[in-house]
Order: C-alpha cells, then sequence, then structure tokens
C-alpha cells in the first residue's frame, strides 16, 4: 500500500529540536568542563532511572511524529487521491488497538458491555449484557476470563523477565570485555553498586519496565487494557496518543521560551539603562495580566481566524496541529518573564565581575563578551528553567483544555480525556478507567520528569554545592 | 516612605496603560469585531445584517481609534478604545453578552471567591510551613528524605485528581460533605470545607518544598552556627531563629499574591459551583464573552500591581535594613 508522508508543523519542530539536542550531546561530549556535570546526573540513581522512564514516553512521541496518509483504494492510480485521515507509525505499529471499536463502554479487560441491551438468545429476547466484539473475542464462555487473563500476565512477566536477563547478558559481556574483569568481579561489584553508575537501579527499573509492557502488550491482545470509551474507543490507545501532545507542549513551549528570555534577559541586565527599563516594563506588563486569561484570549483569537480561513488546512489534523502549535507559543510568550528575570539578576552581577571588565579594557565587541562570557555563565539557570518548566507544562494543558482554551477536541490528549470524562463519575454505574488513565499516565510522566529535573537541578546549581 | 509609594503608584500607570494597549490590539485589532461577531453568530449562515446589528447591540459599530465623522473631542471619545478600553480606567467595565452590569457582578462575586482563596491561602502557609520546618528538623536522616520524596510525587499529581478525587470519595462514596454548592451566612461553612481542604492538600506538595529549602539556606547560615555555638537546643534555634528570618523571603513571597486572591479559583470554583469570580471568568471564557475577559484581565492586572507595591512595603515593614526611598 502506497503512502503519502506528512509532516505537521509540530512534526517538524519535534525532530528539529531532536536534531539540536543531538548536536548539543555531541558538543558537550567533547568539553570535559560541559560533560561533568551531566556525569554527575548520570550517578544518581534517582535520576537516571526517571531518564530511562522518560525516554520510553520520548520515543512512543517520535514514533508518534512520523505521519502519513494512506492511498485510498479505489483511486485511480495515475492520480492518486489519499485518505483525509492521518496516521503515525505509532498507529502502524499499534495496529488493532486503534480499530478494534466497541459500542460503547466496557470496563478494563471485560468482555462484556458495560450497558446491558436486549440480546438474542436461543431464539428469545433478554435483558442482558452484550458480548464485546474484540475483547475476549477468543472465549468461549464468561468463567474462562480469569483463568486467562492470569495466564497472560504470568507468560508476559515470564517473557519480559527473560528478556531483561538477555540484555543484562549482553551488558555483562560487554562491560566485563571493556575492562577486563572476571564475571564473578564485575557481578559482585553490580551487586554492591561499585560500578560507579547505578547499575542496580538501570537494571531494576528495565526490567519493571519490560516485564509492564510486555504484560500490557499480551492483555492488549486479547482485551481492552483499561476498557473502552463512550464511543467504544480503547482507553489504553487514547492514553498512548496522548503522550505526544503532553510532549509537543512541554517542549515546543520552552523552545519558544529560550529565545526571548535569554535575549531579552541578559540584554537588561548587561545594558542597563533604557534597555533595562523597557524590557522590565514588558515583562512586568506580560506578567501582570493573569497567565490563564492571557492565554484565553489569545487562544480565543486564534479559533478566530482558524475558523476565518478553513481552506488553508486540507486535514482535521493539520487544523488541530495549528491550534496546538498556537498553544504552545501563546504559552511561550506569557511564561518567558521568569527566566528572563532570573537571567537579568545574573547578568547584573556578572558584568561588574573583573574578567568581563577586563574583556571590556580589550575592546571586545558587546557581542562577543555577551556569548563567551555571560551565557556560558548562566546556561545553568537556562538548563534547569527548561526541566523544571516541563512537568508544570504538562500539567497546565490538563488545566487549559478543561477551561475550553487547551488543545484542539479532536486532539488525543490528557486534558481532553479528563474533560471529555469528568462527568462519568457522577454516571451510576460508575466509569473511572478512563478518568484513572489518563491520570495515571499524567502522573507517570511528570513524576519522572519532575524527579529527573531534580537530578539535574542538583548536578548544575552550584549553590547547592555539596548540601542535598 | 510615603513619597515612595507616590512613586510606585505613578509607576503603575504606564504599566496599566501597557495592559489596557495589549487587551486592546488583542480583542479589537487582532480579530475585529466582525470576526467576534461571526464567531458567536455562528460560521455558516451569518448575514451582514445579523453581525451590524450583534455590533450595535454590543457598541462595536464605531471606529477603533479615530471618528472622522464626529466633531470636536468625540471625535476621539466616540469610538471603541475610547468607549471599551480608556473607559476601564475608571472601572467601567459596561455589560456582559448576558446583559447584566459587569461592575455589580464583580461586587457581588467577590466574597464567594474570597471565601474560598484565604483560608485555602492562610491554612495552606501554616500547614506547608510546619511539614517544612519538620523536614528541616529531621533534616539528612530518611524522614527528611522520604518527606521531600512524599513532596514530589505530591506535586507530580494534577490539580484536577485532587478536586475530582475529594469529590468522588468525601462527598459522594462517603457523603460527609456536600458536593458542590455555596450559600452565605454561617451555613455556608459545610459547603466551604471541601474546596478549601482539597485546595490545602493540592498546595503541600510544591509548598512545602519550597520552604524547605528556603529554611535550608537559613540554617546554613554563620548566626544559626552562633545561636548553637551558645548552646541553645535544636529546638530552640529552629522555633526562634531559622523560623523567623526565613518568614522574610515566605511572607514577602505570599504578598504579591494577597490581591489576587479577589479573583478567585478558576478550576476549583468551577468544579464546586461557586458564584465566585473564577467560575464567572471560566464561564465567559466558555461562552466566549469578550467584555467580561477583558474587565477580568484589566482587574487581575491591577490586583497583581497593588500586590507588587505591597510587596516592597512589606520587605522594609519585616526586614529593617530594608529602606525605601
Amino acid at each position: 500500500m502506497s503512502v503519502q508522508p506528512v509532516i505537521l508543523w509540530t512534526d517538524a519542530l519535534i525532530f528539529a529540536l531532536l536534531a539540536g539536542v543531538l548536536v548539543l550531546v555531541w558538543f558537550i561530549r567533547r568539553q570535559p568542563h560541559l560533560r561533568a556535570p551531566w556525569a554527575a546526573v548520570a550517578r544518581r540513581p534517582m535520576a537516571i532511572g526517571a531518564a530511562l522512564v522518560l525516554a520510553v514516553f520520548v520515543i512512543i512521541g517520535l514514533l508518534d511524529s512520523l505521519h502519513y496518509r494512506e492511498k485510498l483504494g479505489d483511486s485511480p492510480p495515475a492520480k492518486p487521491q489519499y485518505s483525509v485521515e492521518v496516521l503515525s507509525v505509532f498507529d502502524a505499529l499499534v495496529g488493532p488497538l486503534r480499530t478494534q471499536q466497541e459500542k460503547t463502554y466496557s470496563a478494563p479487560l471485560a468482555m462484556q458491555l458495560y450497558a446491558k441491551e436486549f440480546v438474542e438468545r436461543d431464539d428469545a429476547t433478554a435483558r442482558d449484557y452484550p458480548r464485546l466484539k474484540y475483547g475476549g473475542a477468543h472465549l468461549r464462555q464468561a468463567a474462562a476470563r480469569v483463568p486467562d487473563i492470569v495466564r497472560r500476565i504470568f507468560v508476559g512477566v515470564a517473557q519480559g523477565l527473560a528478556a531483561s536477563l538477555l540484555l543484562f547478558g549482553l551488558l555483562a559481556a560487554w562491560q566485563t570485555r571493556l575492562r577486563h574483569l572476571a564475571f564473578g568481579e564485575w557481578l559482585t561489584a553490580w551487586g554492591t553498586g561499585r560500578l560507579g553508575w547505578p547499575g542496580r537501579t538501570v537494571v531494576l527499573i528495565l526490567t519493571a519496565m519490560l516485564m509492564l509492557g510486555v504484560v500490557i502488550a499480551r492483555l492488549a491482545a486479547g482485551y481492552h487494557v483499561f476498557g473502552t470509551d463512550k464511543v467504544g474507543q480503547d482507553v489504553l490507545y487514547i492514553s498512548l496518543k496522548s503522550i505526544r501532545t503532553g510532549l509537543v507542549i512541554g517542549t515546543l513551549t520552552t523552545l519558544v521560551t529560550l529565545p526571548l528570555a535569554i535575549v531579552l534577559g541578559i540584554a537588561a541586565g548587561y545594558f542597563r539603562g533604557w534597555v533595562d527599563d523597557v524590557i522590565q516594563y514588558v515583562y512586568t506588563v506580560l506578567n501582570s495580566i493573569p497567565g490563564v486569561l492571557l492565554i484565553a484570549a489569545a487562544v480565543l483569537i486564534v479559533q478566530v481566524s482558524i475558523e476565518a480561513n478553513p481552506d488553508l488546512f486540507d486535514t482535521a489534523a493539520a487544523r488541530a496541529d495549528i491550534r496546538l502549535l498556537a498553544l504552545c507559543l501563546i504559552m511561550g510568550v506569557t511564561s518567558w518573564t521568569g527566566l528572563a528575570r532570573l537571567l537579568r539578576g545574573e547578568s547584573l552581577k556578572l558584568r561588574t565581575l573583573d574578567y568581563v571588565e577586563a574583556a571590556r579594557a580589550f575592546g571586545v565587541s558587546h557581542a562577543r563578551i555577551i556569548s563567551r562570557h555571560i551565557f556560558p555563565n548562566v546556561f545553568h539557570l537556562v538548563l534547569i528553567a527548561i526541566v523544571l518548566d516541563f512537568s508544570g507544562l504538562v500539567l497546565a494543558e490538563a488545566v487549559l483544555s478543561y477551561v475550553g482554551v487547551g488543545v484542539d477536541p479532536t486532539m488525543y490528549s490528557w486534558g481532553n480525556m479528563i474533560n471529555g470524562a469528568r462527568l462519568e463519575l457522577a454516571r451510576e454505574p460508575v466509569v473511572w478507567w478512563q478518568l484513572g488513565a489518563a491520570f495515571a499516565f499524567m502522573f507517570a510522566l511528570v513524576l519522572a520528569a519532575n524527579l529527573f529535573a531534580d537530578g539535574v537541578r542538583d548536578a548544575f546549581d552550584p549553590r547547592l554545592g555539596g548540601r542535598r | 516612605m510615603f513619597a515612595y509609594i507616590l512613586r510606585r503608584l505613578l509607576y503603575a500607570i504606564p504599566i496599566l496603560i501597557g495592559v489596557n494597549l495589549l487587551t486592546f490590539a488583542l480583542f479589537f485589532v487582532v480579530n475585529t469585531p466582525d470576526d467576534m461577531a461571526r464567531l458567536q453568530l455562528g460560521a455558516k449562515h451569518v448575514t451582514p445584517d445579523a453581525i451590524e446589528r450583534w455590533k450595535v447591540e454590543h457598541g462595536y459599530d464605531k471606529p477603533l481609534l479615530l471618528n472622522a465623522q464626529a466633531t470636536g473631542s468625540a471625535q476621539f471619545t466616540d469610538t471603541i478604545f475610547f468607549q471599551h478600553s480608556v473607559a476601564m480606567f475608571a472601572f467601567e467595565f459596561g455589560k456582559g453578552d448576558d446583559g447584566r452590569n459587569i461592575g455589580n457582578e464583580i461586587r457581588n462575586r467577590m466574597g464567594p471567591s474570597l471565601a474560598i482563596a484565604l483560608p485555602v491561602f492562610v491554612i495552606g502557609l501554616l500547614v506547608n510551613i510546619t511539614f517544612a520546618l519538620l523536614m528541616v528538623f529531621f533534616r539528612s536522616t530518611y524522614l527528611d528524605l522520604w518527606g521531600v520524596v512524599l513532596c514530589v510525587v505530591l506535586m507530580s499529581i494534577s490539580g484536577l485528581f485532587y478536586i475530582i478525587a475529594g469529590q468522588y470519595f468525601i462527598a459522594k462514596l462517603w457523603n460527609l460533605l456536600p458536593i458542590s454548592g455555596f450559600s452565605g451566612g454561617i451555613d455556608g461553612i459545610r459547603f466551604i470545607l471541601l474546596p478549601v481542604l482539597v485546595g490545602v492538600v493540592a498546595g503541600i506538595g510544591s509548598g512545602a518544598r519550597w520552604y524547605r529549602t528556603i529554611f535550608l539556606e537559613e540554617i546554613g547560615k554563620d548566626y544559626v552556627r552562633t545561636a548553637r555555638a551558645k548552646g541553645l537546643s535544636e529546638v530552640r534555634v529552629l522555633f526562634r531563629h531559622v523560623l523567623k528570618n526565613g518568614m522574610i523571603p515566605i511572607l514577602t513571597g505570599a504578598v504579591v499574591v494577597l490581591p489576587l486572591l479577589f479573583m478567585g479559583s478558576l478550576i476549583t470554583e468551577s468544579f464546586f459551583g461557586i458564584p465566585g469570580l473564577g467560575s464567572y471568568t471560566i464561564d465567559a471564557i466558555q461562552a466566549q464573552d469578550f467584555a467580561v475577559v477583558r474587565a477580568m484581565v484589566f482587574l487581575g492586572s491591577f490586583l497583581y500591581i497593588v500586590g507588587l507595591i505591597l510587596t516592597d512595603i512589606s520587605y522594609s515593614w519585616v526586614d529593617p535594613r530594608v529602606r525605601l526611598q
């Protein structure tokens, strides 16, 4: 089947960002003094564990950012026509998760619908819970469900464990060869935590994630692991698709924030005088407007202009994507003030230091002083701000979507899930799984981001020193 | 002191003008009143007549900045800018889409907002400081470590979760408190308890952790070592010396949000059905009532600037070394 690749705006920016990060990593690896704090981050078990969890989220998000449109089966080859539905590589990988749609609500791992319906049975009509079309469809009777689930969990755990053991063996083989150690020596060093890096945590977290992943995959092959929502869509699929939205908001917003905050913050602190006055005025004005209201106002306006130009977007996904990008831009414009103020204060201090004075006496240009002497010395602040802001932005998305000024309602996001499901708890019987899944996924991502941010801050902030 | 406050007040004026110009640009220039009308009336089947009528009804049928048809000063006053933006300086907010006077609504809704926000603020401050002090008292023990981990876990949970879980368990499942609603007087307390509880719990994670770092920074200073060298007990050092000095950044950080308490909390109020300014704002955003959103933007900025001035004053009040001039 032939496909047409689709590059949405956020896709392009995400991959540009990825390229930027890779270049930065390559640059940092070559500079010992830049590498040192990152090595300190890698020595913290909490930070490295969080980074592994984050990596899983990022991989899912990246796979979900490679978009394409399928060719319609009945379109002529000379002039191919493509489906209006934009899919991603991730959709292709999880295949049945997306397409196996039930009629309406069904509980996690259920084989019957959550609502009674008239069903035909032995030539008579009875009111009962009808069987699901896909969930547990391989089972003949209800009594076989629990043993089947237990079996799947056991097999999943065993396979996850086996895969993890295999990885562990490979790791051991590589490490022993690298350091010319006997296997036993290496194992003792690993077991007692004297490897120089948190080997135990890495192995533990990887094992846990592998087991969890395989168990979920096993269960998802026969059931809806987190149930289905009102229109019968698999909640696990929706939650996984929402990862990309969360990551985009957390990273692209910062990407907008950074240039504004860095340029204006350093300029205000370095040049002082009227430049400082103007920049301070601008950020006091922006700061004084309540954030949610400014975002709401700007989003309403973007909505108006999107609705005024419907021809610009050929698919609903492109439309939703532009709105997501606009949301990132707006949140970025409203949130650069905090970092700018911090950088201004730091630059004020730095500009009076001897080496900056010396550079000025030698006639070094302002641009060069800022890029060579000021910026590298405030970079740790920038980095700490990036990682600290990330989790706040992911949480903010949920709140904004609830207010109605978040991402497009058609887009998969945890905020939209919560917004759509908040009345489900008032229902009888209660439907809790959609809310539960959204909160659980959001919690996992935000907790990992927070723990990682803590590690980065502790390693980079010179004020904290050795104290923790 | 007086001259300082006066100068700060004068400095506030250009900022308010800036806010006003920004909102004017956002609401009237970037998208025209025609766009707003179309959004309100539905994009598809809308006639130019209907748009015109909507604009006249809302007073948006005038030119933006300069009315060439009028004479004299009316050239400037008979415009959207003057009638809708400049009027805000006199706290004349006009009418919302539902025809009610926005100024009256604000006055009526401040009370309920404050009834929730003030207890959350005060109780939250006390609880957070207590937790932070406990962690500092047991610093570099497992109690402190797990306290910090607990804080990180608590702050990683979405605020919406606290509200939804609180409503579900406390109100629906256990029937301890009403799920939502509001009433004035002493009877209203049972409605306030749950939102206040939820608000305090939701704030513990980030609050206690933040105050802990402040106290830890304080505890490393020389005067604390001196106090210990004099033979004071750890409890006395903490409560007499560290707490007092740590309160300086905490209080001054708290003062800036004090006026903003009037604005209430958008999410809490809308979930608990409290007729405060927060739910007013959220309703306006959802109904796309631009007049109300604009009024709330102005009010919020005004209160923020008041907060900034109060912060400066409180600095000199709690820390005599700071002189305002």
